[in-house]
């Protein structure tokens, strides 16, 4: 059965239709690529997979798990196993990174019926997992994201995305803003965490992550509509004739 | 003291549902403010002489500033006048004396309590039957009592006070707050019906928290209570001050007076978990919380540590403030305050700097939601004399929605040019991206909220004891349940 099953999907953000008919399916195991240029509505499909308020779901339907995603709140999508790396993680004051991560998974833990972790078990998890992104141990009282570079923010990310280990993991631009050391870091963890289990769909503009992180397969986004996928050559082809190359590709096919 | 946490906590964690009301025999003065009220007060508590005068010399003064309408309204708080008149000046339960079991009570307080959803043994402990010491609360009460005896320490209430330590009472009631001092103030002096009472002698470090809910709750105080503290040379006290406790108020007008005085080498640490009932989703009803709280830092090196987080209370009127008098002294404010639904808060403090190398820090922080109007006011004063003093002031707001409101008035007053002054402000909104991004992460909305605002008034809850920070914690939540949507 596939894990994530996205038919005709149609949404808009503040009345403007972004989201013009997508269908995806990803099986587990499996990682997705979406590429594309600019305002082609990548990012909204990120988001509307993590069931943000804001982003209107007009038509279509998706099924995560075999379950109506699209009738869950973020926290139960968050629950059933979504993650999503921000493109621009969010800073909160006064609560430090490990209280704030043990809240999460405690909550998770309890939406499935498991016990609650302690701070004694949490701990050496969460330092493990910091270690493989190399943050420092200081972060673990810092408050989150507060006063983080903006590759400690991504690193922060994918050591959050270890620990809570979702079924799927939705990396939206989780490359930008980092310099190349950063980025292999941070491919690094991603790598580590891929399975039989766990798929992936990772959001980008560039074709530089998926040097790191090699998917199974490549879509190409333009205005809302995926018009070409393939294996990973695709985006390599993409980094050499550019997005316009779709774009006109788009146009013949509609003529 | 574990159990006695726990007891708080259960007791604290209510949600407010007062929707109802008892039907007890009291005790009561017909509503209505006379010099011959003044009188009955204090003859129904068997006062002194030297009591009486001074409440009806409040009295008077009281009178002649409502005669003139002198009520304080620079405060950015709205509400109709009060009629003076219609409210009673005392209202005790009628059966006072000790009961043997729960079977004694009136079954109509228990229902009450069971409503409130109380356990059995507090509810015992609420209804002041004679505590047995079966119960754990009992013995630990008891330990508690010899415990500060033992150290020498007097913890009673204001009535037994003006009772065993007249001279006590003499000698500071006022000294700090006197009944000239304002409106309020005067009507408080004037009726106090009691209160809290604690002396720590010389030297002393008092063994534990000293907390209000045992004598609360055994007592009945009523809306005007007054407490007096009072640490000798070199001693050490930390009060706290739990307004959390289901205390049947029938009028809204609640009017405190707190005198804090700390001689030479002393600290005193005053916290307060303020949740008065305040007033329903449309802005009825609720408790006017008008208080004045002000502590002397008399002797050297003395320090007075004020720690509040309010979050009930239709409308707060509140400066808790310090007078450093001593060479060195230190004082200290740390507030939370919270409106919700139609609440109103004009809160903060007032700094006067008199001795040399005083020292004062500030930390307030307002959270605004619904249609909350939150204040902070307050006033740095330098005088003359006050070389070498500091001041560090920290104020900021949060804003839940957009039909709330937060405002800052701060003041500003340096006689002296070696002082030193810092003040830092900000206002933010509680974002939807980082509760997004909580959710994401698996928490729920409320959750994410509360974490949000925790995470904002950490500098002030670190001040508090370890049970009552989570207790505030909790309340804070309990407070805002609703107010994201």
């Amino acid at each position: 059965m596939s894990l994530l099953e996205i038919k005709n999907l149609h949404a808009s953000v503040n009345g403007n239709e972004i989201l013009k008919g997508i269908d995806l399916t990803v099986n587990p195991g499996e990682v997705h690529s979406i590429m594309g240029p600019n305002g082609s509505g990548k990012s909204t499909l990120a988001q509307v997979l993590a069931r943000r308020e804001s982003y209107n779901v007009t038509a279509g339907a998706i099924s995560f798990a075999g379950k109506d995603l699209l009738g869950m709140k973020p926290e139960e999508a968050a629950c059933e196993g979504l993650f999503m790396a921000f493109q621009y993680p969010v800073e909160i004051p006064g609560i430090s990174n490990a209280y704030f991560l043990r809240a999460a998974l405690n909550a998770i833990r309890k939406y499935r019926g498991e016990d609650e972790m302690d701070a004694m078990d949490f701990l050496p998890l969460l330092k493990e997992k910091m270690r493989m992104l190399e943050m420092d141990e200081r972060f673990l009282n810092r408050p989150v994201n507060e006063g983080f570079s903006g590759g400690e923010k991504k690193r922060n990310e994918i050591v959050q995305m270890a620990v809570l280990e979702p079924r799927l993991a939705v990396l939206d631009e989780t490359d930008s803003g980092l310099d190349i050391d950063a980025l292999k870091i941070v491919a690094k963890g991603v790598n580590a965490m891929r399975s039989k289990e766990r798929s992936m769909v990772l959001v980008t503009h560039y074709q530089r992550l998926l040097d790191y992180i090699v998917p199974d397969f490549v879509h190409v986004l333009v205005n809302g509509r995926i018009v070409k996928s393939g294996g990973p050559e695709l985006a390599l082809e993409l980094e050499q004739k550019g997005y316009s190359w779709t774009e006109g590709q788009l146009a013949g096919a509609r003529r | 003291m574990s159990s006695t946490v726990n007891q708080i906590q259960d007791l604290t964690q209510q949600e407010y549902k007062w929707g109802f009301t008892t039907q007890v025999d009291e005790d009561r003065l017909p509503p209505g403010l006379n010099e011959d009220v003044i009188r009955a007060i204090a003859a129904k508590k068997g006062e002194p002489e030297f009591m009486l005068e001074w409440r009806l010399k409040a009295y008077r003064y009281w009178a002649q500033q409502e005669q003139k309408h002198a009520e304080p309204k620079w405060a950015n708080v709205k509400f109709a006048p009060i009629d003076y008149q219609a409210i009673s000046y005392y209202s005790a339960p009628k059966k006072k004396k000790e009961l043997k079991s729960l079977d004694e009570v009136d079954p109509e307080i228990l229902d009450t309590y069971t409503k409130l959803g109380i356990p059995l043994h507090e509810q015992k402990l609420l209804a002041g039957v004679a505590v047995d010491a079966v119960f754990d609360s009992v013995s630990v009460a008891t330990t508690f009592k010899e415990k500060l005896a033992e150290a020498g320490v007097i913890f009673c209430s204001f009535s037994e006070a003006v009772k065993n330590h007249p001279e006590l009472v003499k000698k500071y009631l006022g000294s700090v707050v006197p009944y000239t001092d304002n409106f309020f103030a005067a009507l408080n002096s004037a009726v106090f019906s009691d209160g809290s009472f604690v002396y720590v002698p010389k030297g002393v470090r008092c063994p534990m928290e000293l907390s209000t809910y045992f004598r609360i709750n055994a007592q009945n105080t009523g809306q005007f209570e007054r407490t007096l503290i009072i640490a000798d040379e070199g001693a050490y006290v930390s009060y706290l001050e739990g307004c959390t406790a289901p205390i049947r108020d029938e009028n809204q007008l609640h009017a405190a007076v707190v005198e804090l005085i700390a001689h030479d080498n002393a600290t005193i640490k005053y916290s307060t978990v303020q949740n008065w009932y305040p007033g329903d989703k449309e802005g009825k009803g609720g408790i006017y919380n008008f208080v004045t709280k002000r502590g002397k830092a008399l002797g050297k090196n003395s320090k007075i540590s004020w720690t509040q987080v309010e979050t009930g209370s239709a409308i707060t009127w509140k400066y808790p403030s310090c007078i450093l008098q001593g060479d060195n002294s230190v004082g200290e404010f740390y507030s939370v305050a919270l409106t919700n639904n139609y609440q109103q808060a004009d809160t903060g403090t007032k700094m006067i700097h008199i001795g040399k190398n005083t020292k004062s820090t500030v930390v307030s922080k307002g959270i605004s939601a619904g249609h909350g109007q939150n204040t902070y006011r307050g006033m740095v004063k330098i005088l003359k004399g006050a070389t070498g003093g500091r001041n560090y002031t920290q104020c900021d707001s949060l804003l839940i929605g957009d039909k709330c409101g937060a405002h800052t008035f701060p003041y500003i007053e340096v006689k002296n040019a070696s002082a030193r002054m810092e003040h830092e402000a900000s206002t933010s909104k509680i974002g939807e991206d980082q509760i997004f991004y909580l959710q994401q992460r698996g928490v729920s909305k409320e959750e994410a909220v509360s974490m949000i605002i925790n995470g904002f008034c950490k500098a002030v809850f670190k001040e508090l004891p370890m049970e009552f920070a989570v207790e505030a914690q909790k309340l804070l939540s309990i407070s805002l349940e609703g107010s994201v949507g």
